[in-house]
């Protein structure tokens, strides 16, 4: 892995993070543009928690991780504290490997 | 010092619940930041590639993505190119956070070099601008000292630590990112078109490089296109 890389990946990624704070303030968004902005972030973030939950590379990730992420998610619904959640999704996830779950 | 005094106005704006919620993040991200350090010094790499590379591009799924298609054998451009196809949804994000930053050029700097999920999805969770200023600012800056001590920590470790599956570890990324978005889904739109995203996000990941699906999701927007009926505000 080049330094070069490194820089064009760490650069790329810094115009990425930038573009939005640096123009926002040129361009007045429509209130309706803003709705559908904090809609994209949410319908980003629960894809991104999907895929990860179910995916591993391009294959299904195997049980074990999703059905911790589904009972973490249930108690969240439940209005569980987060380190409880959290705590409780990877303690399912590895007591069913343990179990040779998948 | 500015930044210390602003770091006590932050601690006092924020509520224990969501503190807490941020420390475990830091804990959950520190143990996957000491494995990568640790994945990249075990597959030949020189500990300064992932120490420098968590400092300057600081994204963890991306360090992952462009580290993984070299230690493949795959080229620097690919991997370039994996890392920033992952991190173009950091572009939607800076939108998001962009009223958080303040108003000078360098606290802009930082803060969006600060973007993350996770920080974006702390500040989105909060009720008010205060309270989302606090989350985004505090999450991100503890989130960037864990992230590095620990990137650094396992690649000097390299070896010691094992498989971190075994603890169902990769259970914690999607749950915490579940549990922080639930407050947007109280919205029927959002809802639906979240649901649709994810559906289309799962169904394409066989075909498609990593990092292209979630990207795709946001066609689920679609649903939101319709002008809704008065739908009730949320946050």
């Amino acid at each position: 892995m080049p330094l070069l890389a490194i820089a064009v990946l760490a650069a790329g990624t810094f115009g990425f993070r930038l573009a939005g704070p640096a123009l926002r303030h040129r361009l007045r968004m429509p209130d309706r543009v803003d709705r559908l902005q904090a809609a994209g972030v949410a319908v980003l973030l629960i894809a991104l928690a999907a895929t990860s939950a179910l995916t591993e590379g391009h294959g299904f990730a195997g049980w074990a991780r999703p059905a911790g992420v589904v009972v973490g998610g249930a108690l969240a619904v439940r209005r569980a504290p987060f380190p409880v959640v959290v705590i409780t999704a990877c303690a399912t996830t590895a007591i069913l490997r343990l179990l040779g779950v998948p | 010092m500015f930044i210390l005094v602003d770091m006590r106005t932050f601690w006092r704006t924020l509520d224990r619940g969501t503190l807490r919620a941020i420390a475990m993040v830091c804990v959950a991200d520190a143990v996957v930041g000491a494995s990568f350090g640790a994945v990249c010094v075990a597959g030949g790499l020189r500990p300064w590639v992932p120490t420098s590379m968590s400092l300057i591009v600081f994204a963890g799924g991306s360090q992952f993505a462009a580290v993984g298609v070299v230690l493949a054998g795959g080229s620097p451009v690919a991997a370039v190119a994996a890392g920033l196809l992952l991190n173009s949804r950091l572009l939607p994000y800076g939108f998001a956070v962009a009223d958080l930053l303040g108003g000078r050029w360098w606290t802009r700097l930082a803060g969006a070099h600060l973007t993350t999920d996770e920080s974006v999805a702390f500040a989105v969770g909060q009720p008010d601008p205060a309270r989302r200023r606090a989350a985004f600012w505090t999450c991100g800056i503890a989130l960037f000292a864990c992230w590095n001590l620990a990137v650094g920590a396992g690649a000097l470790a390299a070896t010691a630590i094992g498989n971190t599956d075994a603890f169902g570890l990769d259970a914690a990324f999607p749950a915490v990112l579940l549990t922080l978005v639930l407050p947007s889904l109280a919205d029927r739109g959002i809802r639906h078109a979240a649901l649709l995203g994810a559906v289309l996000a799962v169904a394409v990941t066989p075909f498609l490089p990593a990092g292209l699906p979630p990207l795709l999701a946001l066609a689920g927007l679609v649903l939101l296109a319709r002008p809704a009926p008065a739908a009730p505000e949320v946050g």
